[in-house]
């Protein structure tokens, strides 16, 4: 798995690849926490390239959207699976964050 | 046809992915729908693996983590098994109308578990400690 990120316009695009479960999700949290920390205010994670996501993932990413919206940023999500939507619907999550179906959709949100 | 894995691994949550990967390439071999093998069993065993680990074992990688997958044409049965003293898994009922729900950072494992596996319930362990058994029928 690994976390790659990239600068669209003012948005960072921050991409997960394979799974976001609790081995790996303080990994995200830090590097996002950081780019926070020098300045970034809008985060659009992409999740097209996306396995599973467990409830730690989840958790981080609750809290992460707790620390930028904070902070006056806004975090977005795109390119949820079929499989990560029902995670989202099952946990009411889809109604806390902005879920784009696709990162030129979720770049242009902001 | 009946195939079981078991599986022991110490406390740390980087042998999780290598165990769901085993048991989810079974899941497609015996022919499981995808979404079966691609959510309802990854997620929940991850749930169960991470419970065992950080709560039942504390991370204490000097305890084990015990699993037994056993499938079959009718159903998945995962057993996740720790050296910890458990707690009750049937009566957990979150609260998930409000907006505490929402902005919680953890809780959501059991629940989860729960809705992507037919049952979970707490049974006898083989040794000290704590097992969970998740079922899940092929419907």
């Amino acid at each position: 798995m690994s976390f790659t990120m990239h600068r669209q316009g003012d948005v960072l695009v921050v991409d997960v690849e394979g799974q976001l479960i609790v081995g790996n999700r303080q990994e995200l949290k830090q590097k996002v926490l950081d780019e926070l920390e020098r300045g970034e205010r809008k985060f659009l994670i992409d999740f097209s390239k996306t396995g599973y996501i467990d409830s730690s993932g989840l958790g981080v990413l609750v809290s992460l959207s707790k620390k930028i919206r904070e902070q006056g940023g806004e975090l977005r999500l795109a390119n949820l699976n079929e499989d990560l939507k029902t995670l989202f619907e099952l946990t009411k999550l889809d109604t806390l964050f902005q879920i784009s179906d696709s990162r030129e959709r979720g770049l242009a949100s902001f | 046809m009946r195939l079981t894995l078991e599986l022991d691994i110490p406390s740390d949550v980087r042998y999780i992915e290598r165990i769901v990967s085993l048991v989810t390439t079974q899941c497609a071999d015996f022919e499981y729908p995808r979404r079966v093998c691609s959510l309802n069993v990854p997620v929940a065993l991850t749930e169960a693996l991470s419970n065992a680990i950080l709560r039942g074992n504390h991370e204490d990688t000097s305890k084990h983590v015990r699993v037994r997958a056993s499938l079959d044409v009718r159903a998945i049965v995962l057993e996740v098994e720790d050296e910890g003293e458990g707690f009750d898994v049937e009566s957990f009922e979150p609260d998930t109308s409000g907006r505490e729900w929402l902005d919680r950072e953890d809780g959501r494992g059991l629940f989860l578990m729960r809705k992507l596996m037919d049952r979970v319930e707490r049974v006898p362990s083989g040794s000290v400690g704590t097992a969970v058994r998740l079922t899940l029928l092929r419907s």
